[in-house]
């Protein structure tokens, strides 16, 4: 079956090629069909490699199919091929797991759009970078998907790019991007020039048989740390990630939530090797990274009007969360919180189209309320993806946050702390989207403030909102069911309930922190854990569904504005940067190409002056040869000693 | 009276000039390639006089790449100028300045 593999990245690049050039004629909805249909037949596929690889011994658990010779250049040799080991199944399989469930929401979600054929040949090349990301045996290879799966968000990202804004959205992405991409290139090189390759398992061997100086792991790590702090939206890179919610829903479910953001948390978990054998405080380094920027988009959360943004943020917030895990050595508890977290926050976002599309298009939350009457299946849902992202035993971001914070203790109790005040934040702001959005009365027909039109108020309430179509419904149920058993695969009760951490192992190299198996210690923090989250959610019902306490202190302007981080960056840009940009455009303009024109102007006034003399007066070139003639004549007569 | 090379390289010279003044001071194309001619063949009968003078074959051989090249410059030349004058009758050369662009 292993050799199979190549089938799961190949199904959904034929997918593309089919829709990108036959997509018009087949129309919709069968190519929306088309492409959920080659995302079931890889999840298939996966899943066959999958129970192949279960059944074998941990030592037996990683295999290279490679299918061809790349790119055979001296010293470097880099294969088309596939590292298929634990990790790159696991991701395998909740990519391609969610992302057909996301294709079959998309068929109802798009309806009706001109683009129909085109978002779903996006959306198929999309997986297909994913999968090269994940299952590459090189650098070079997930480089590859890497870059790939960027220039899809951006197609993505400004799929309806008549509107600027969208347009821009996407751009910011890419830009923003490439200079985590800097940070991955500089990785490879110094990979290369370490190793003198690029495939994982001989870097990898290399690393953990310690043949590897600090200072080189050190910069190779950093360097990887860069390009992931881009990819997966941690602060100061997560900028693009807000404004990306400018795409369609399905997009932020599937690329900006589920799987395209948590590539960074892959890298750094593959290269783990590289991580364990650079300075000390590298791992520092990431979990102080993603516990920071955890803490501060929970609090930008908070404040949110649009319910995308705030899922948004909350998707950077839980990022943090993985950097935090990795930081503390918690591999495992990484890749089960990226594994639950594509599960609910999938199932968050896909939860937020249905509300979008049943209430038109609009996005703000304080023009819902009340929706549990129109929409009692995305209702239900939603709830459940709010009790796993709140942290409520057991659903399963329970188990996975948890099991973080364990870490986190055991790293330092500093971080411990900072990561359960997340905590506390996320059920809190989480509670407040529920609230506004689905409980309390409708405020769709309400005036709205600054609205002249008092007519406005009544055409909506002709309009009420409905439920969405089955096949929007029924990817929200399966994710549901997910995200509630979801935290199952790894339960802390025993070292043998850690089924993730059993399977993981092979990819791990032994780096992975064990906990003492202090059990009372654990299930303090689990229930102050619990309690935080409930007293998070308990404040939030107090403060917006009962009006208890009044709302305003915690959505802080500065919060709605993010820290005015974004601004700032503007505002630098626009004024000091831009002149610093302008000076250095000067600079080309005048010294380096002014150099370059006044060579050509010099030649060009040169042979102004010889064209004088080619006027094309035969007569006159005649009369220039016999002068000619004669002079060289007489020269000769007397000069030459004939 | 013995005609002396002497005397065939002075028909040679006088032959040369009338060309090289038709050339200068005429401008009809097809009058200023007569003269061209002219000169042309000026110079190879200086090269045959000095040929026999001087008993050296390559006198003669110079003459027939001479030859070969006029006749190759007439076949493009005249094709050239028979061209212009049908559709510029009476055109001079002076007039063909504009072809310098």
């Amino acid at each position: 079956m292993v050799d199979l593999i190549w089938l799961v990245p190949a199904l959904p690049l034929a997918g593309f090629i089919v829709l990108i050039f036959a997509g018009r004629r087949i129309g919709e909805p069968g190519a929306g069909w088309l492409a959920t249909g080659v995302m079931g037949g890889s999840f298939l596929a996966t899943l066959g490699v999958f129970i192949d690889m279960a059944g074998r011994s941990s030592h037996d658990r990683r295999a290279v199919v490679t299918l061809f010779e790349w790119i055979p250049a001296g010293d470097l040799s880099v294969d088309i091929g596939f590292l298929v080991d634990p990790l790159s199944i696991t991701m395998c399989l909740f990519i391609t797991g969610v992302g057909a469930l996301i294709h079959l929401y998309s068929v109802g979600y798009m309806h009706g759009d001109d683009g129909f054929a085109r978002f779903f040949a996006y959306l198929n090349l999309f997986t297909f970078a994913m999968l090269m990301l994940v299952l590459g045996d090189s650098l070079l290879l997930t480089f590859l998907g890497w870059e790939g799966v960027g220039a899809c968000s951006y197609l993505l990202i400004s799929f309806w790019f008549t509107e600027p804004a969208n347009a821009t959205a996407g751009k910011k992405a890419f830009v923003t991007n490439r200079i985590g991409d800097w940070g991955f290139m500089v990785a490879m090189f110094a990979t290369f020039f370490t190793f003198g390759s690029l495939d994982y398992v001989d870097v990898l061997d290399a690393s953990t048989a310690g043949t590897v100086a600090q200072g080189t792991a050190t910069l190779i790590a950093v360097m990887l740390l860069v390009g992931a702090v881009g990819k997966s939206a941690q602060f100061p890179l997560y900028l693009w990630l807000p404004d990306a919610m400018a795409g369609p829903t399905p997009v932020s479910a599937l690329i900006h939530a589920a799987t395209m953001v948590t590539s960074g948390v892959y890298l750094l978990t593959r290269m783990n090797p590289l991580i364990a054998d650079s300075a000390g405080w590298v791992p520092d380094l990431v979990a102080w990274l993603g516990v920071g920027t955890a803490l501060f988009a929970a609090t930008i959360a908070m404040a949110q009007t649009d319910i995308k943004k705030v899922l948004a943020y909350s998707t950077v917030s839980q990022l943090g969360y993985m950097f935090l895990a990795v930081g503390s050595g918690a591999y495992v508890a990484a890749v089960f919180h990226m594994v639950t977290h594509a599960f609910f926050k999938a199932l968050l976002f896909l939860g937020s189209g249905s509300v979008i599309h049943g209430m038109d298009g609009d996005q703000d939350m304080r023009h819902y309320g009340g929706l549990r009457r129109f929409m009692p299946v995305t209702t239900g849902t939603f709830v459940v993806g709010w009790l796993a992202i709140a942290g409520v035993p057991p659903f399963s971001g329970f188990w996975s946050k948890d099991e973080i914070l364990a870490f986190a203790w055991n790293r330092s109790p500093v971080l411990w702390a900072l990561g359960l005040l997340t905590a506390v934040l996320t059920a809190f702001y989480m509670t407040r989207l529920i609230a506004l959005t689905f409980a309390g009365e409708g405020r769709y027909a309400e005036q709205r403030p600054g609205e002249d039109d008092a007519e406005a108020a009544t055409r909506r309430a002709d309009h009420t909102p409905h439920e969405s179509p089955r096949t929007m419904t029924a990817p929200l149920v399966v994710l549901a069911v997910l995200a509630v058993v979801a935290g199952f695969v790894q339960l802390p009760f025993s070292s043998s309930t850690g089924w993730l951490e059993h399977w993981l192992e092979p990819s791990l190299y032994a780096n992975e922190v064990h906990l003492g198996t202090g059990g009372a210690t654990q299930v303090l923090l689990a229930a102050i854990a619990v309690v935080g989250g409930l007293v998070g959610i308990g404040v939030a019902v107090a403060v917006y569904m009962k009006g208890r306490i009044p709302r305003e202190p915690f959505e802080q302007p500065i919060l709605a504005d993010a820290w005015r981080i974004d601004r700032s960056v503007a505002a630098f840009m626009g004024g000091p940067g831009r002149r610093g940009f302008e000076a250095a455009n000067r600079f080309d303009g005048q010294v380096v190409d002014g150099a370059v024109y006044g060579i050509a102007g010099l030649v060009r006034r040169l042979a102004g002056v010889l064209r004088m003399f080619h006027n094309g007066m035969v007569r006159t070139y005649a009369t220039g040869i016999g002068l000619g003639a004669a002079a060289l004549l007489a020269w000769f007569l007397t000069r030459s000693t004939l | 009276m013995v005609v002396t090379t002497g005397w065939y390289l002075a028909l040679g010279a006088a032959l040369f000039s009338m060309g090289a003044v038709g050339l200068l001071v005429r401008r009809n194309p097809l009058v200023m390639f007569m003269c061209v001619e002219l000169m042309l063949n000026a110079v190879n009968l200086t090269f045959v006089s000095l040929g026999a003078e001087l008993a050296d074959l390559g006198g003669q051989l110079s003459v027939f790449f001479v030859l070969v090249v006029a006749a190759a410059e007439v076949v493009v030349g005249l094709a050239v100028i028979v061209a212009i004058m049908r559709r510029r009758p009476g055109a001079t050369v002076d007039d063909l300045s504009v072809l310098g662009g």
